[in-house]
């Protein structure tokens, strides 16, 4: 382990996060779920209140990409990604990630930040299942079949 | 003023994915590899995100109705059931595999590589089948 404050970008990245779904909360009153904000403008909508409810959903999602875009343009050096796996892979886990989410009613921002941050036991329950599973296939993956 | 808090909030979110590095596949997976030169990277982030969160939730909640909504909108299931375990199980694996769960995916495509691309249609496409095939949509 490396001195604390090598960590202090990824405590303070955390905390702008946790700043993020605090914002939504307070001011739509909704969780920063990523997996269902998106399931949501996915759905067909029934009624016209549906529909217009879809715009700051679509919103947020388009703040993502644009957080992210700034924050790159100001620090383009990290390139931040590893030896590119294969596409078949990708798809499979992007597969994967979208059924589950789906199915589980969430994903790292709705169960792992707001879930446990309202002290949710079933989304306390739902980090620790997607934890483990992700551990287990990681050890598969880099030290069974590796 | 409802849809700016959302985009506000929303490049919040995506600018803490990036500082936090949360956005690198390959800081996700060393922290899932406990057996491996292990990088506690994402509990840091975890820690970070939650002492707002639980403050700022509880605090929140207070309020009669958030600024621009008539109420908040929680989860009212409260069930451990099986679709949460299988669920939660299957975006755990998808997770481990790639190292991307929603958020850094759909963030990443500001970094504009292939494999980002190719995860999040896939997601998509995983979503919305999810969706057509279960009585819940």
């Amino acid at each position: 382990m490396e001195s604390l404050i090598s960590y202090l970008p990824a405590f303070l990245g955390g905390m702008l996060i946790g700043l993020s779904a605090l914002l939504l909360f307070i001011g739509l009153g909704r969780i920063a779920g990523i997996s269902g904000i998106v399931g949501k403008i996915l759905q067909q909508s029934e009624s016209d209140n549906q529909a217009n409810d879809k715009l700051w959903r679509v919103l947020f999602i388009l703040g993502l990409i644009i957080g992210a875009a700034i924050y790159h343009f100001f620090d383009p050096f990290t390139l931040p990604f590893r030896q590119p796996p294969s596409a078949w892979f990708m798809i499979i886990a992007g597969l994967l990630v979208g059924i589950g989410t789906y199915i589980g009613s969430g994903c790292t921002s709705g169960h792992g930040v707001c879930g446990i941050g309202r002290f949710s036991i079933r989304s306390m329950s739902a980090t620790i299942i997607f934890m483990l599973t992700a551990g287990i296939t990681v050890f598969v993956i880099k030290h069974v079949f590796a | 003023m409802k849809n700016v808090i959302a985009i506000i909030s929303g490049i919040l979110f995506g600018l803490g994915l990036a500082m936090s590095e949360m956005i690198n596949p390959t800081v996700v997976i060393a922290f899932l590899d406990v057996a491996g030169d292990w990088n506690p990277a994402l509990m840091f982030v975890m820690f970070g995100a939650l002492l707002v969160t639980t403050v700022g939730f509880t605090l929140s909640l207070k309020k009669q109705s958030p600024l621009c909504a008539s109420q908040f909108y929680l989860p009212t299931n409260s069930a451990i059931d099986k679709p949460l375990i299988i669920g939660a199980s299957l975006f755990g694996i998808g997770w481990g595999m790639a190292g991307y769960c929603p958020g850094p995916a759909i963030a990443g495509l500001a970094y504009g590589q292939q494999e980002t691309i190719y995860f999040v249609i896939a997601m998509l496409v995983g979503l919305k089948s999810a969706q057509l095939f279960s009585a819940k949509g």
